[in-house]
Formats: C-alpha cells, sequence, structure tokens
C-alpha cells in the first residue's frame, strides 16, 4: 500500500517540476535556452515514465522511458549541429 | 524500512529536479542554465531510477517473479543512458551557443574573440 502512493507523490511533485521548465522553454528570449528547456524536461519526464512503470507493474512503460531518453539526446545533438553549421541535412 | 529508504531516495530526486526547474528559471542567461538543468536533473533522475531499482529487487526477492527483475533492469539500463547521454548534450549545446555568437551575462573580458573561424 505504503510504496506506491509514495511513487504517485513523487510522480506528480515531478510533473510540477516539468510544468515550471515549460515555461521557460515557451519564454526562453534565444534558441539554446528552449534547447535546454526542453532537455531538462525531457530527462524528468523519463524519470517520471519510470515512475509510472513501477506503479502500474508494466516494463512496457520503461522501455518508452529508454527510448525517449535517447530521441531526446539525438535532437539535442542534432539542433546543436543546425546552430553551428546553420543548415538542415546530412553533411 | 523499505518505504523509508523509498522515501528518503525520492525526496532527494524530486528535491533536486524542482531545485533545476527553478534555477532554470531564475539565471540570467545560457550557460548558468545549463549548468543549473544538466547538474541537477542528471543527479535527480539518478535517485528517481535508484528508488524504482531498490523496490523492483525487494519485490522480486520473496518468490522470484521475472515481471519485477524485468523491470528492475530495465530501469537499470534507463540509468545508464541519462549518465551517458547527458552530459554529451550539455556540452553540445553550450558548445553550439558560443559559436552562434551568444555572450556570457556579464562578461568583461573574452578570451576566446577570433578563436572560432565561422
Amino acid at each position: 500500500m505504503m510504496p506506491e502512493s509514495l511513487f504517485m507523490g513523487a510522480m506528480i511533485l515531478l510533473f510540477l517540476s516539468a510544468t515550471l521548465t515549460m515555461i521557460r522553454m515557451l519564454i526562453g528570449p534565444t534558441i539554446p535556452d528552449r534547447v535546454v528547456a526542453l532537455d531538462a524536461l525531457t530527462t524528468t519526464t523519463a524519470g517520471a515514465m519510470v515512475l509510472y512503470g513501477v506503479i502500474t507493474e508494466q516494463a512496457v512503460i520503461i522501455d518508452v522511458a529508454l527510448v525517449y531518453a535517447v530521441l531526446s539526446y539525438i535532437a539535442t545533438l542534432y539542433i546543436a549541429r543546425y546552430l553551428v553549421k546553420k543548415r538542415v541535412g546530412l553533411a | 524500512m523499505i518505504g523509508a529508504l523509498l522515501a528518503i531516495l525520492l525526496a532527494i530526486g524530486v528535491g533536486f529536479n524542482l531545485l533545476a526547474s527553478i534555477g532554470i528559471l531564475r539565471f540570467p542567461d545560457v550557460y548558468t542554465r545549463i549548468h543549473a538543468s544538466t547538474k541537477c536533473t542528471t543527479f535527480g533522475t539518478i535517485f528517481i531510477v535508484l528508488a524504482s531499482i531498490v523496490y523492483s529487487i525487494y519485490r522480486w526477492l520473496p518468490n522470484h517473479d521475472a515481471r519485477w527483475i524485468t523491470i528492475g533492469i530495465h530501469s537499470a539500463l534507463v540509468l545508464i543512458f541519462l549518465v551517458l547521454t547527458n552530459p554529451v548534450g550539455a556540452h553540445a549545446i553550450g558548445r553550439a551557443a558560443r559559436k552562434s555568437g551568444i555572450r556570457p551575462y556579464g562578461a568583461v573580458i573574452d578570451e576566446l574573440e577570433g578563436y572560432y573561424e565561422l
């Protein structure tokens, strides 16, 4: 009984933290501000997904968190590369 | 016993994530926001996932259920990927911000002036 309610409260507080980060992602003055906020938002949401997988006892949601973290990493690297080279595409 | 351990781990994790969101709202420029967000979210999420691993091992130990050890191993994979990829992404964003011409807040001299040819 007790650990599930602990995980549920922690997940609600993580979503509060993600909402506060989303404010910076909406009002950020430059592009790197928004990318930093997106990176923090994705890491927090991956932690919340792990907690949700533990609450519902399904390992599939933790796999979703794994794929989400890896895709966020690729997106961050690609936006950084766009900021340096100022063009989209390979090579 | 297990409830107290889980409460301590989850409190550390949630506290550091909230500190990261406060820092990313309050700091003045992009480099200090990277400093706040990356370290605090990585450290906090490490403790969140550690709480998940400890609870799955605690549920796995009495009657060796395969579902719980699967949850534990996949949580450990999430932890390994976050620790490996988060610092690399933060370094790439900081380097790209410096190369795209954003000066640090309150900087007096610039020792990298003309060092990067754009």
